[in-house]
């Protein structure tokens, strides 16, 4: 499990939520960070095999930990958290029906 | 003794797997990553309104005959190679944001439906009923016709299946290399390729796209075919919405909205650039203005194979009866018809299957 190497408490504390679940974090830290401090690693599944993912390289590389932000797909890791952001799992894929 | 076939992609694996299926010893010729590819750069749409115009009527009923077959041919790849090409039959709309544009456009499909008996299904729908069926639709929309002759594919699990295909149909298929010489004397061909090897067989389909402009010389073909380039964006994958491809956007089976394509005389220039991008982008907004909170995740150009007039050309040798051309720009869309009914026409010659419209003839004028 992830935990925060400084655990110092913070002067403020940001709060946000995640489908509707309401995480705590702490200023500067980008929304990946905040998930996986949280305990929450998955944070999508693969459109075409449902395979869980969750953030991975943590720069911006890899693209596993999309996330849906105002209706627009971002990466969490590069995100930065802020007091009162709705974050939700990107939107689910469904088979295209005949 | 086998039949060579230069080319490697759609249009020559689909002659090679029909060959195979008819018995023949196959050698496929393919060429290397850095040649011009229309098969791994095209939109994968079987695409049917529009194709042929009044003046060529042959041409619509040639495609027509093709997507028809195209069921049958998707299941057969995936029985013998596992591969699902994502052939999805659900018809097509084109849609207008110009009233005259689509007026214009109905008159065409009309006067062909006029040549062609009255065979020949489309439906032309104003905003509102376009609406119902596509709800995501923006203001800027002023109409779009449905035709349920429209289909599409996923282009390279096609080039995939393919190449599955032929290899366990047992043939031959050597990838990288250039053919560099063609020694041809009726059902006698001697091929020789840059690294020194030569390949014999009895018979040469040239079905080799641009490469085809320099070859098609020395087995007498005109070959009078140029590049146009088109350029071709995808997003990040979506929850599907598309369920009608257009000749300009569509939603790939894995979820990808695929918007093209520009069309541009520039020679053997593959690049991609910023003004076309932008371009095809604002195009598809004004269709679906949803898309303009979605990310783009590549681009890319890629070059048509065409002819003076559009249509494909097949055509039999002048100088070596054992030699066929074949080459079009719509490679998916015939690729059903050119697996199942050219190889009659590649073996019998002239008492085979008759595509007289589409020989090389019809540019002398």
């Amino acid at each position: 499990m992830f935990e925060p190497l400084d655990k110092s408490p913070a002067d403020v504390y940001l709060s946000f939520t995640f489908e509707g679940k309401s995480v705590l974090a702490k200023p500067g830290m980008n929304v990946a960070t905040a998930l996986l401090t949280a305990g929450i690693t998955v944070l999508r599944n693969t459109p075409v095999s449902g395979s869980p993912r969750g953030p991975f390289c943590m720069m911006g590389a890899c693209y596993d930990c999309l996330v849906s932000l105002d209706g627009a797909t971002v990466q969490a890791c590069l995100t930065l958290v802020e007091e009162g952001l709705v974050v939700t799992r990107v939107p689910i894929m469904n088979e295209v029906t005949e | 003794m086998a039949t060579i076939i230069i080319g490697g992609g759609v249009v020559g694996l689909s002659v090679a797997y029909g060959l195979l299926k008819a018995g023949k010893e196959v050698i496929v010729l393919d060429g290397t990553d850095d040649d011009f590819r229309a098969s791994r750069g095209n939109f994968g749409l079987i695409w049917i309104q529009g194709k042929g115009g009044p003046k060529a009527p042959h041409y619509a009923t040639w495609s027509r005959r093709s997507a028809a077959l195209w069921g049958e041919f998707a299941d057969d790849l995936l029985k013998e190679t596992g591969v699902d090409v994502a052939y999805s039959k659900m018809g097509g709309i084109d849609y207008f944001t110009d009233e005259t544009e689509l007026e214009k456009r109905v008159e065409t499909y009309r006067s062909l439906r006029d040549a062609l008996n009255d065979d020949y299904p489309f439906d032309v729908l104003e905003h509102n009923e376009l609406k119902k069926r596509v709800p995501e639709i923006g203001s800027k929309v002023v109409g779009g016709i449905y035709s349920p002759m429209d289909s599409h594919v996923n282009p390279l699990l096609l080039l995939r299946a393919l190449s599955i295909a032929v290899r366990k149909a047992s043939g031959t298929v050597m990838t990288g290399v250039k053919v560099v010489d063609i020694n041809a004397h009726d059902h006698d061909f001697n091929i020789v390729l840059a690294d020194g090897t030569n390949v014999e067989g009895d018979r040469v389909v040239l079905a080799a796209g641009l490469g085809a402009i320099e070859l098609g010389q020395k087995l007498g073909f005109k070959a009078p075919i140029r590049p146009q380039q088109g350029q071709v964006l995808i997003t990040e994958k979506l929850p599907f919405f598309l369920r009608y491809p257009s000749s300009t956007i569509r939603q790939v089976n894995e979820g990808g909205v695929q918007i093209g394509a520009s069309k541009a005389e520039i020679g053997l220039n593959d690049s991609e650039d910023i003004a076309t991008s932008a371009a095809l982008a604002q195009q598809a907004i004004d269709i679906f203005p949803h898309l303009g909170n979605v990310k783009l995740v590549r681009s890319w150009a890629a070059l048509r194979i065409m002819s003076p007039d559009g249509l494909p050309i097949y055509q039999h040798s002048p100088i070596a009866s054992g030699a066929s051309f074949i080459t079009c720009h719509s490679g998916i869309t015939l690729s059903a018809i050119h697996a199942r009914l050219l190889p009659d026409w590649i073996l019998k010659g002239a008492n085979g299957l008759d595509l007289s419209h589409f020989n090389e003839d019809r540019f002398n004028v």
